[in-house]
């Protein structure tokens, strides 16, 4: 329970419609895109960097976890309150600053939705690249505290890659600015970079700078049906050797497939193994299009029989709409999914999903694989009930077992959702005593009380 | 349904909502409140835990129930299958049957399914606009006097007719009845051949709003029906659809009026039931699933289900007259949710509007994007309401039409709100009504 003069205090600092205190508030901001479920004491949403800095200040006072939310679309519990606490929610700190034209720039608040910023930027001829899978539904603060990658990283690299600055509520409540609209910058350590992927562990990102491109003018989006999922993910390399740079190279296997095709009915195929989504752009339309028709021509070699071109941007988007609905889609076939995020180096795809299908048939639990196999980045998700505990012991082992895998083939824990509460288990067998020593100092100069966002990223 | 299952969802309702949060980016109460509690997914965590035992199923978490427009938005984009606005409804039926609410059986039970007494009810309504008080009230300025709330709820009214059109549409209206011929010669043959029009019985669903309200949109969508060969059939004591009852928990009153109207129009031997109110039709094509486990009505209500067609659907399949006259101006549509959503029909309103010549139409940005009508939550919530309408009146006045169409009655009072509130000079009317005017015309 938290201290009535505590609430008291925040309500002067937010005013009316900021603070949240009913158990039926406190039940809903228990969760995020996982099955964690840990109810914070309180619940605030700020409108200004401003009310964060006092919000964040008087919670150290009263040495109070601080644990930063936005939409809370994460996969790896990072937003959950484990040990309860203050649930600072990002979602009403939703506006766009500035859009600087000239400096191919943004300044927003982190609560702005991604989807909604980059609609506004597209407008006018910019674009945004960085595209989780959550575009909708998650915010551009929650993208850049766990780095967020998505299909176009292929080609466009993840969100860290166009922070240019960001405006930081220390766990003192000071207010630090890093960065800045140039484009290059090496004075001193690069804070920018330390605060993007930190997960909330070592401040409140309040505000951002972000860069901008030109919005490419053509793109072409293609299908390619591979009867053998061995096939398909052999593909993907023989096109990235093959000279071009993909926007995306997305596979998904049979129960993806077939989950996405029973919740969305686009005539996807059921009678293969594998899909694979390839996309190209750039600013000459011949250029594109003879990409995309090389890419095709390399899958009709390594085992498609078929390969289709979208032919409208209908057509485009609802693949997309498709390939998002993935991960939740899985859902229909059990009441639990655990999504993993492992990235291995690209050559080493094929053995990684025959190893990993492998640990499916041992533990008979089934395990979908899906994900951005361009960069190497899959995403097996296991299927369970929680409920049934043989289930769940089994998930934990497969969990473990998958990991290992990646990190056997020269690989790594997760390329996009970040450790959050799930994955500090396996931290230090991924990064070594070294690496968890020097983090853990870091952490400690910036967060000496230890509040901000508790029970996440460190093993215990 | 059993009573038990009246009382608690099934854990299918809620069992693998693995929390995703894709239901977010599309709930018009979300965007506005930017709340987890505002959310779907926040009402099915409620729901799972409150009917789980976690939470206290409380007046406040029943609320949250209420917060819900209903809109179905959240039910379209799931790919898991959840039903978020489904849920919410079900806990409503849940609260009532824990405590069912004193005021709702008079309403529910005692008015609404009576079409005499709701016609009585709503006598002033008419008066104030027949005796010309309404007139008077605009010229002199007096609604300045009225505070805000209940300006805009006077906003709401249409122009009123002068009597409820159950009171003087024959049960029975025949082409020849209007003058109109039989089937067009000038249509197409082929399509003549595929889908004749000529002499079908078609049962018209008189709405309860259209029948106060909007007596001029039925009466126009029964003139066009019968313009193009229909003979058609409104039976004079048709009952409210249920959607009242149920939106408000009362799912046994909801059953009563289904099965009225279920035996009504098996009686008047139609084809199709047509109705040209979307939150109707949407309820109409629901019996089927709201009678799924009485034995004696399920088949019953299925085949009841499967003849209902919105106006706009049901013209669009028939060899359609070309409507010869010409209004001029430039229109634009809103998508009800309960027609788009809950019904599949979309494209045929927008069809019918580009067969008038003259009329321009301009595509609505966001135009399936609920107009906060939601049947009573202008009255129930009020600011909620107006936030959501005013995302809807941003985007109407983009189009810069002068007359926004919409094939239901909330609609249709919430954007004439809209309009006042927002100061724009645009009509706002029922796509029938002008396709009726441009057949008059010819």
């Amino acid at each position: 329970m938290i201290a009535h003069s505590i609430i008291q205090q925040l309500h002067a600092i937010l005013g009316p419609g900021g603070v949240l205190t009913a158990p039926e508030d406190l039940a809903v901001y228990a969760y995020d895109g996982t099955f964690m479920d840990r109810r914070p004491d309180v619940v605030v949403l700020p409108t200004t960097t401003e009310q964060v800095s006092q919000v964040v200040a008087l919670a150290t006072a009263e040495r109070l976890p601080v644990i930063a939310r936005g939409m809370g679309s994460g996969l790896a519990a990072g937003s959950v309150p484990c040990d309860g606490g203050l649930a600072l929610v990002t979602t009403r700190l939703n506006r766009i600053l500035e859009i600087d034209v000239g400096n191919s720039a943004v300044h927003v608040q982190a609560g702005v939705v991604t989807a909604d910023l980059q609609a506004a930027v597209e407008k006018i001829g910019l674009f945004y690249p960085p595209d989780p899978s959550s575009i909708r539904h998650s915010t551009i603060g929650g993208n850049i505290a766990c780095n967020a990658g998505g299909p176009r990283c292929l080609k466009y690299g993840v969100t860290g890659d166009y922070v240019l600055g960001l405006t930081v509520v220390l766990a003192d409540g000071r207010i630090l600015r890093t960065g800045g609209k140039p484009i290059k910058d090496v004075v001193g350590y690069d804070l920018t970079a330390l605060f993007t992927g930190s997960e909330g562990t070592l401040g409140v990102i309040c505000e951002a700078l972000l860069r901008l491109i030109p919005r490419p003018r053509f793109i072409r989006t293609a299908l390619a049906e591979f009867p053998s999922l061995d096939d398909a993910s052999r593909t993907v390399n023989a096109i990235l050797t093959a000279g071009i740079v993909p926007v995306a190279l997305e596979l998904m296997d049979e129960t993806a497939i077939a989950c996405i095709e029973e919740a969305m009915h686009l005539g996807l195929p059921l009678d293969v193994e594998a899909l694979l989504i390839l996309e190209t752009d750039g600013n000459h339309e011949a250029a594109v299009i003879d990409e995309i028709e090389t890419a095709a021509r390399i899958c009709g070699e390594t085992g498609a029989r078929r390969v289709q071109v979208a032919r409208s941007e209908a057509e485009r988007t609802a693949l997309w709409r498709a390939r998002r609905s993935v991960s939740p889609a899985l859902a229909r076939k059990a009441p639990n999914k655990l999504g993993e995020d492992i990235t291995v180096p690209r050559t080493a795809i094929p053995e990684a999903i025959r190893r990993i299908k492998a640990v499916s048939a041992r533990y008979g639990l089934p395990v979908v694989i899906f994900g951005h196999a361009g960069d190497g980045n899959l995403h097996p998700n296991i299927l369970f009930d929680r409920r049934d505990p043989a289930q769940w012991a089994a998930v934990e082992q497969m969990v473990e077992a998958i990991f290992a895998i990646s990190l056997a083939l020269g690989g790594t824990l997760s390329g996009e959702h970040g450790v959050g509460a799930l994955k500090r288990p396996y931290m230090e067998k991924a990064l070594g005593p070294l690496s968890i020593e020097i983090q853990r100092r870091i952490k400690q100069a910036l967060d000496p009380l230890g509040i901000m966002n508790p029970g996440k990223v460190f093993p215990q | 349904m059993t009573a038990s299952h009246d009382q608690r969802p099934p854990e299918s309702a809620y069992l693998n909502c693995i929390r995703c949060g894709l239901c977010l980016a599309v709930c018009p109460i979300y965007r506005e409140y930017l709340t987890e509690t505002a959310s779907p997914r926040g009402r099915v965590a409620l729901a799972r835990k409150g009917l789980e035992g976690e939470l206290v199923l409380s007046p406040n978490l029943f609320e949250q129930m209420y917060a819900c427009f209903d809109c179905l938005a959240c039910n379209e984009i799931c790919p898991v299958g959840i039903r978020p606005a489904d849920l919410a409804l079900a806990l409503r039926a849940t609260q009532e049957a824990m405590h069912p609410a004193r005021w709702k059986r008079p309403l529910f039970r005692g008015l609404i399914p009576h079409p005499g007494r709701l016609e009585l009810a709503t006598l002033p309504l008419r008066l104030y606009e027949r005796l010309g008080l309404r007139r008077l009230a605009y010229a002199l300025g007096l609604r300045r006097l009225l505070p805000a709330r209940l300006r805009d709820l006077e906003a709401m009214l249409p122009c009123l007719p002068q009597r409820p059109l159950r009171q003087h549409i024959p049960e029975v209206v025949t082409p020849a009845a209007l003058g109109f011929a039989g089937p067009d010669p000038t249509a197409d043959e082929h399509a003549a051949r595929e889908n004749p029009a000529a002499g079908r019985r078609v049962g018209f669903f008189l709405g309860c709003a259209q029948n106060v309200l909007f007596a001029e949109e039925s009466a126009a969508a029964v003139r066009v029906l019968a313009r193009n060969g229909c003979t058609v059939i409104t039976p004079a004591a048709v009952r409210c659809c249920g959607m009242p009852a149920r939106g408000y928990g009362d799912v046994a009153a909801a059953r009563d009026q289904a099965r009225f109207n279920i035996a009504l129009f098996e009686q008047a031997a139609v084809e199709v039931v047509v109705t040209d109110c979307a939150t109707c039709g949407s309820t109409l094509r629901e019996y089927g699933e709201l009678l799924r486990d009485d034995p004696a009505w399920a088949a019953r209500a299925a085949a009841f289900s499967r003849k209902v067609r919105d106006v706009s659907e049901f013209l669009v399949s028939l060899p359609l007259r070309k409507p010869t006259g010409r209004l001029d101006g430039r229109v634009t549509y809103h998508d009800p949710c309960h027609l788009r959503r809950g019904q599949g029909v979309w494209r045929e309103p927008r069809h019918l509007l580009q067969l008038i010549d003259g009329l321009e139409f301009v595509e609505l940005p966001e135009a399936d994007w609920c107009c906060g009508s939601a049947g009573s939550q202008l009255i129930t919530h009020y600011e909620t309401s107006l936030r959501v309408l005013a995302r809807k009146m941003e985007n109407v006045a983009v189009t810069g039409a002068q007359i926004i169409a919409s094939g239901c009655p909330g609609c249709q009072m919430q954007l004439n709100v809209g309009v006042r509130r927002h100061g724009l000079a645009i009509q706002v009317t029922h796509p029938i009504v002008l396709l009726d005017r441009a057949y008059e015309g010819s």
